[in-house]
């Protein structure tokens, strides 16, 4: 019997008032993506702090999807650019501890962007696929 | 350990059609701390909230989950309910299982399963939530109009007639903004002047209505309700109160610089009114042009300045303001006539921009309203208008439509027949748009009755050939060549936003689009709202606009500021940050950070200014020690709303 197929499991940070509507408007218009992500809607992406991308891989996500306004358009006027740069530094620090760079991803979803965030999901789940389940930072392993 | 009760909606078959709503309720029903877990049809429905209401009551619920659509929609359906169940209004969390779950996924199993997690995710942060109040601010009942042309008098001209204080704000010596400049306006061809006219002299006269003009928003602090504003009063150089309009000055004055007024089609001193109707009727000396103001390098238009209104010595002046609501009106500019140059315009005197006809149309204007060319003064036989320039043009220049080009190329070629009756106007065009009232028969008219020529198709070169402009085009629609030899080329020239919006943008903190027009809140349902509370748009800086639009737009705007200054007081999300003393050490990294300035360090702790504040966070993923928090969406709630998620 051929081994069910590896289902990743994504916790995506969606800033509530770009990614989040994004993702409202990609459901308005019955766009389809995979049931992986599981979202958890934050007021801006510069509130995600290291310790819940962390928290999110070490309690078994697969992968991590933080997305928010597109740079220059934040709704707390400057949020997403110090989301930009701290993501850069827990990008070194996930490499540093070896962990696929596939695996933690950063993307702009303006509230108009339905199609974009459905790509998004499809094309995360499908690099996620190939790499089977995070182990790395996995506390019960 | 909290009482929480969930209520699964099923929105019909939306979300009853993919996900398993009687085993969410079901599952949910054993999650820890959930005391009451129940679907129903749907949840927003009087008998869907009164379900709520009965079971809080009932079952001494201090917190609800509603399952069902995005919190965009029924949130304050369902706040309103707890409510008026007798919790607080934020003990009620909303687990989107619809735009977020059942209508992107098909897999009934996968799509259940999920919407479970998220609902279990939403249990663990409401156990977590505080009860809050809203968070109540005075307010300044006064406004601030920044843009002193047809939008934003007619703005002004509202607020104040609904007895609400104005500062209306204008860079240069005059309102009017570019509707003063025109000659008539489509499609009624009303004289532009005698309609703004009594609109100027109104909002001048009002007395609720201080009028700044030379003046510039320099800084703004604050949020809706109460902002402050740093207001720069440029120094004209003259006394208003003394000045008596004699004109002595200008004919003393030895400087002579390009007109703005008229568009470089005439020169005007450095000591200068703009035109006769200006408000306020006075002189400005443009110190860029004036020669100097010590006495010994020029000085000859205070030497024959009879009331000695001229005043070297005058200071720029800063006002400080407080007001309530934000009114942006900074119009358009047109395109940079450098970055046409294809089309000769700068480079031949005789190809002209569609303000500068406007000014040759115009019976106030250098002509006196005879339309002659500026190279020889004679009148132009025929005449090519060239629209789409600049706009429509993805590749080279702007992608948007200028909207306004269509109507007023129309409006030129019939008034240029109008004074020669025997000349030819040519029009090269991509596309008609004429939508508006009467637009189309406006149009029509100008091919009817005036014979104007419209040519479908862009023109590839302009050069000057033995005293001739030609133009060299080709008819799409014939497929042949086309060669004008004509006198004058008017060039409908993309509609650009005002020099300097995206400055004051910035200060403002409201954002722009990809254009640089001013971003409203919500393309449909916001459209004279910025995203910044308090702050609205009106006119052609948010897009391109005629004049009814742009009215229609500064009176809608006017109304959207009068619901904010007609509070007593108004109310503020008391989702904030909040600090723990104990763990803060006084780093001020989140002090840094914060977009509001809303916090401040005091005696070696931070402090929320709870007023500022917009609770979006950034200070607590700053904080290395967790010392800094937002109200019910503490680090703990995310942590464990992760670990819900997870299935963990």
């Amino acid at each position: 019997m051929m081994a069910e197929e590896f289902e990743p499991k994504i916790v995506a940070f969606l800033c509530k008032w770009c990614s989040s509507a994004g993702s409202d408007l990609a459901g308005v218009s019955r766009m389809e993506y995979p049931s992986n992500v599981l979202p958890i809607t934050v007021m801006c992406s510069g509130s995600v702090s290291p310790l819940y991308i962390l928290s999110a891989f070490n309690r078994g996500a697969d992968g991590v999807l933080v997305s928010g306004c597109h740079p220059g358009d934040c709704h707390y006027i400057k949020g997403n650019y110090y989301a930009r740069r701290r993501i850069a530094l827990i990008n070194k620090l996930l490499e540093y501890i070896g962990l696929e760079p596939q695996r933690f991803q950063m993307s702009w979803v303006s509230a108009a962007e339905g199609t974009k965030y459905t790509q998004i999901i499809k094309d995360f789940v499908k690099e996620l696929k190939p790499l089977g389940p995070q182990t790395k930072l996995r506390k019960d392993l | 350990m909290k009482r929480t009760g969930v209520f699964t909606c099923h929105c019909g078959i939306n979300i009853a059609g993919t996900v398993d709503v009687k085993r969410v309720a079901k599952e949910l029903s054993d999650h820890t701390g959930v005391v009451h877990s129940e679907d129903y049809v749907y949840m927003c429905s009087d008998p869907g909230q009164n379900l709520i209401i009965e079971a809080i009551k009932e079952k001494r619920l201090d917190s609800v989950i509603i399952a069902c659509c995005s919190p965009t929609l029924h949130e304050t359906t369902f706040r309103n309910a707890t409510k008026s169940a007798g919790i607080n209004e934020f003990q009620c969390e909303i687990a989107n299982i619809r735009e977020q779950c059942s209508w992107v996924h098909k897999d009934m199993d996968k799509a259940t399963e999920k919407a479970i997690k998220l609902t279990k995710s939403a249990v663990e942060k409401v156990r977590r939530n505080e009860s809050l109040d809203p968070i109540s601010v005075p307010v300044t009942r006064r406004a601030l109009v920044i843009g002193g042309g047809i939008a934003g008098i007619q703005s002004a001209l509202d607020l104040a007639n609904s007895g609400f204080e104005v500062i209306l704000v204008e860079r240069s010596p005059s309102i009017g903004g570019h509707m003063i400049q025109l000659s008539e306006t489509f499609p009624t061809l009303d004289c532009s002047q005698c309609i703004l006219t009594p609109k100027m002299v109104e909002v001048s006269k009002h007395p609720k209505v201080k009028l700044m003009t030379y003046s510039e928003v320099q800084e703004i602090s604050g949020y809706v309700g109460n902002f402050k504003v740093k207001i720069l009063k440029k120094p004209t150089y003259v006394d208003p109160g003394k000045c008596t309009l004699c004109d002595e000055c200008t004919k003393v004055c030895p400087v002579v610089v390009p007109n703005e007024f008229d568009i470089g089609l005439t020169g005007r001193r450095a000591i200068y009114i703009p035109f006769p109707q200006a408000i306020p009727a006075t002189y400005t000396l443009d110190i860029k042009s004036c020669p100097g103001l010590l006495p010994i390098a020029c000085g000859k238009c205070a030497d024959v300045c009879e009331p000695d209104a001229i005043d070297f010595d005058m200071k720029p002046e800063t006002v400080e303001e407080e007001v309530g609501a934000i009114i942006v009106a900074t119009g358009y500019d047109l395109y940079d006539k450098e970055l046409m140059a294809e089309y000769g315009y700068g480079k031949y005197t005789d190809v002209l921009d569609g303000l500068q006809f406007e000014r040759l149309l115009s019976a106030s204007g250098p002509t006196m309203g005879k339309i002659l060319r500026p190279s020889d003064h004679k009148e132009p036989k025929e005449v090519v208008f060239i629209q789409c320039v600049g706009s429509r043009d993805p590749e080279l220049h702007c992608a948007y439509c200028s909207k306004i080009c269509c109507m007023y190329t129309a409006k030129h070629a019939m008034l240029y027949k109008h004074h020669v009756h025997d000349g030819q106007a040519y029009i090269f065009y991509i596309d008609i748009r004429s939508g508006g009232k009467d637009y189309e028969e406006f149009v029509q008219r100008a091919v009817e009755e005036d014979g104007v020529l419209y040519l479908r198709g862009k023109v590839a070169k302009i050069f000057e050939d033995k005293g001739k402009i030609k133009v060299w085009g080709v008819d799409t629609l014939t497929g042949k060549d086309i060669e004008v030899d004509a006198d004058m080329v008017v060039l409908a020239l993309a509609t650009r936003p005002s020099k300097g919006a995206e400055e004051l943008a910035r200060k403002l903190k409201i954002a722009m689009d990809k254009d640089g027009f001013l971003s409203e809140a919500h393309p449909k349902l916001r459209p004279v709202e910025s995203i910044t509370a308090g702050m609205f748009l009106a006119g052609a800086a948010q897009a391109p606009k005629d004049i009814p639009e742009a009215v229609a737009q500064a009176s809608g705007a006017a109304a959207k500021a009068i619901a904010i200054l007609s509070q007593e007081r108004l109310f503020h999300a008391p989702t904030v940050a909040k600090v723990n003393v104990n763990l803060c050490t006084g780093c001020g990294m989140c002090v840094d950070v914060c977009p509001y300035d809303a916090l401040s360090l005091k005696d070696g702790k931070v402090e929320v200014n709870e007023v500022l504040c917009e609770g979006c966070g950034t200070c607590s993923a700053t904080c290395l020690r967790a010392a800094i928090q937002v109200k019910n969406l503490t680090p703990l709630q995310v942590h464990e709303m992760i670990r819900a998620s997870l299935g963990g």
